[in-house]
């Protein structure tokens, strides 16, 4: 067909009539056999088969998405408190509050419910240690408060409140992160809250190089910088990270896993955020490399001050490092409690199970048992507690109703267990002494500075 | 068992290197990256062997050479003392059969559990007419029960863990006397992963299978194996019961490991020895490979690679550190002999 418009001089002459429909119908033909291509894929894929499409789901639920593209769509929202208000937990030095939040992936009934009902607060300075296994709804909590997460996800119900202070000092200013509109997320993502994800490589950019990379982000946020300003900021930021400069001009594909992890801590770091959201920053890397990065990122939490939530499955790492731990488990907050009371005396069955999971590196080798049976399906969560199936302590009482996550007789803990309401005597392995409920109060969070 | 039963599975001094372009295009140059280097490590029954090391090391392939699924360039696999056959056989993978990383990839997501377990079993010629009750049992064996439940269903109705373990029982259809598990756990929910561990540990105990253990995770190679071998750069540096490995580490590589891994019981985090990265292992550094990073790095260490030195009874670490000074300047073959000897005496 082109030879043919070749052949009479049409491509040459311009006369398009003589090739341009031919071309057309091979580019439709070629469409319609990837389509056929989709189609066959989705009905011999099992898995692809339950794939329903998010929007059409929409529709039928009856729900009208009228969303910016990037920012997850808020349902239902607890009512703004008044301006002026108290922070709403009383907390003075909390930084971000999530209060009643709650997030389904999908609409109406056939919504699947990933987070339920969570309370947390990031207080300055402090590193927050979110635990559960994949699937708890931990990511998902942590990047719908930021309003990232992507659709199907929406938010139903609560509040996330970021009490931004930035230069550490002086009143602090309440966002509402929930009802903040595109130019107010924008100018609080990355340069007050930053998140540094998973999967280094995929986070960045294969195509062009790390100081490209650097450079786009300064431009956008600090537009006053010059170029020569911004690559030397680069520099610095990597030599902050223990990275040569001149690693800039480095390809993603040309790094290390630790070094891409590095870079992006670095950039993740590039404008003094106060809040650091570490979803999982270490789990691909090798224990070494791990350990190495980790130290740095405590280094520099001591020098610049940032809050972290640092998010991941490695309950015996989280540990050694935060200050505070809550453990979730399908999408509902179970334990809240520092790090040190969580580890030699957990108050939930699941905790207790969880450290059970991690082989001890000295003395005796005794068989473990793990925890029974598998994480719940979110799509069909057992009644009551959802940890009940698995539980060795459960009640009928487990089964009926849920526990709510309440404050535990008098410390600064808190537990979501029927068995620990007063009701019934605990168990011996749920009830160790707390080494931090004596001494009164955790070690005084860093100060925020300025010391970059 | 005694404890001096012959090896099921040994590799001796295996060699395998590959060849990767540098650059595009046909004429590109190509360079040799030495991924396994004069490694031997035997399998015995009833026992479990983790080979432990940081990606990169060499484990896995260490892994695919005694599976036959990759081809050595220097060395030999014997099974049961013999020269395994060329190729790959049907009947050397009737006695050893592999578990991959990832359950998700290694089960084929249009076909059932039934599927997966018949196939074994048909290719093989057994049980012939009973493949229903074979493919039960099997299941019932990494205790999938009941076997109504799972045996129809599809890769993508079951966790991770279930997944794990069909293609645990795919490997055990062909009656194996070794199973390979390449990192079986590193893709699971920490809640799941000591119920497969215990699995494998209940295989070994009850079947007398030897279980190559393939990890990067040190904690779970003491729980789960009899004896741990340390990989670094694709070269073994240590080898000890596993106790005494995790207790009283020899090489300077594996108390590194060690310091690394996360450890709540310790008061306070630990100072790393030996900071950096593995080396390029297309140019491996002259002499041990480790000494780049080593805090105890001598001379001898930069010229020439170290000897296995037996340290106790069963510790073999390969390091100079473990050698009398004097010794340390002699040429590799008299040495290894003469420090072995000495080792014995004492």
């Amino acid at each position: 067909m082109l030879r043919e418009g070749f052949a009479n001089n049409a491509i040459r002459g311009g006369w398009w009539w003589w090739w341009a429909p031919p071309g057309i119908c091979v580019a439709l033909l070629g469409t319609g056999l990837a389509l056929l291509n989709f189609g066959i894929d989705e009905f011999i894929n099992p898995r692809l088969r339950n794939v329903g499409l998010s929007q059409r789901g929409a529709r039928k639920a009856g729900i009208s998405l009228s969303t910016t593209l990037g920012i997850t769509p808020v349902l239902g929202r607890r009512q703004a408190p008044p301006v002026g208000a108290t922070p709403t937990s009383g907390v003075t030095d909390a930084v971000l509050e999530i209060h009643g939040f709650s997030v389904d992936y999908g609409y109406g009934e056939e919504a699947v419910h990933a987070v339920a009902d969570c309370n947390l607060v990031l207080r300055r300075g402090q590193v927050l240690g979110l635990a559960g296994e994949s699937g708890s709804g931990k990511t998902t909590l942590a990047l719908a408060a930021l309003r990232l997460l992507r659709t199907p996800g929406v938010i139903t119900a609560g509040e996330v409140l970021f009490h931004s202070q930035p230069n550490g000092e002086g009143p602090a200013g309440t966002i509402d992160l929930l009802s903040a509109g595109p130019e107010q997320l924008r100018a609080v993502r990355w340069s007050e809250i930053s998140v540094v994800l998973q999967s280094a490589l995929n986070a960045l950019n294969p195509v062009i190089t790390v100081g490209a990379q650097f450079d786009d982000l300064l431009r956008a946020h600090r537009p006053q910088l010059s170029g020569s300003q911004r690559w030397q900021r680069s520099g610095e930021l990597l030599d902050m990270v223990g990275m040569n400069a001149d690693r800039l001009r480095s390809y993603p594909h040309e790094l290390s896993g630790g070094m891409r992890q590095r870079a992006m801590i670095a950039m993740a770091l590039a404008l003094e955020p106060q809040v650091m959201i570490l979803d999982e920053p270490t789990t691909a890397l090798d224990v070494v490399t791990q350990r190495e990065i980790l130290e740095e990122l405590m280094g520099l939490r001591d020098r610049l001050g940032f809050a972290a939530l640092f998010i991941t499955h490695d309950l015996s790492l989280l540990v050694e490092l935060a200050d505070e731990i809550a453990v979730m488990y399908a999408g509902r907050l179970l334990e809240r409690a520092p790090a040190a009371s969580l580890f030699h005396a957990p108050r939930l069955p699941y905790t207790h199970g969880l450290l059970n999971c991690f082989p001890p590196m000295h003395g005796r080798r005794l068989p473990m048992a793990g925890i029974p049976g598998s994480p719940p399906d979110l799509r069909d969560l057992p009644s009551g507690c959802p940890f009940h199936p698995r539980c060795a302590w459960a009640m009928p009482r487990c089964r009926q109703e849920a526990p709510p996550l309440a404050p535990l007789n008098g410390s600064s803990r808190e537990v979501a267990c029927w068995l620990q309401t007063g009701d019934v005597p605990v168990p011996a392995e749920l009830a160790r002494p707390d080494p931090v409920a004596r001494s009164s109060e955790r070690p005084a969070a860093v100060k925020p500075g300025s010391a970059l | 068992m005694t404890a001096a039963a012959a090896p099921v599975l040994e590799g001796r001094s295996l060699i395998k290197s590959f060849w990767v372009k540098q650059g595009r295009g046909p004429l590109a140059r190509k360079a040799r990256v030495h991924a396994v280097e004069d490694v031997s490590v035997s399998l015995e029954a009833g026992k479990v062997t983790a080979v432990v090391g940081e990606s990169g090391a060499g484990k896995t392939t260490v892994g695919r050479l005694l599976a036959k699924i990759l081809k050595p360039d220097g060395g030999e696999v014997l099974l049961d003392g013999r020269p395994a056959p060329g190729g790959r056989p049907r009947s050397y993978a009737a006695q050893v059969q592999m578990v991959f990383q990832d359950p998700f990839a290694s089960l084929n997501p249009v076909h059932r559990v039934r599927h997966h377990l018949e196939r074994p079993l048909k290719i093989h010629h057994l049980a012939d007419g009973h493949v229903d009750a074979a493919v039960a049992d099997l299941l019932r064996r990494v205790a999938l029960e009941p076997a109504d439940n799972f045996i129809d269903k599809f890769p993508h109705e079951l966790s991770g863990g279930q997944r794990q373990r069909v293609a645990i029982a795919r490997a055990l259809a062909v009656q194996p006397r070794v199973l390979i598990a390449d990192e079986p756990v590193s893709m699971l929910d920490v809640s799941i992963r000591l119920g497969v561990l215990n699995l494998l540990a209940g295989l070994r105990d009850r079947e007398h299978l030897a279980i190559l253990y393939v990890t990067h995770d040190i904690a779970s190679a003491r729980y789960l194996a009899d004896t741990i071998v340390v990989m670094y750069a694709g070269q073994l540096v240590e080898s000890a019961p596993s106790v005494s490995l995790t207790d009283t580490p020899a090489h300077p590589y594996t108390q590194l490991l060690l310091s690394a891994a996360p450890d709540p019981d310790r008061a306070r985090a630990p100072e790393l020895s030996a900071p950096g990265a593995p080396p390029s292992l297309l140019a491996p550094p002259s002499g041990c490979r480790f000494h780049p990073r080593c805090p105890h790095a001598m001379d001898v260490c930069r010229s020439q690679a170290p000897p296995n030195v037996t340290v106790a009874k069963g510790h073999v670490a390969a390091c100079w550190l473990h050698v009398e000074p004097a010794l340390r300047r002699v040429s590799e073959t008299e040495l290894s002999t003469a420090v072995n000897a000495s080792a014995l005496k004492s």
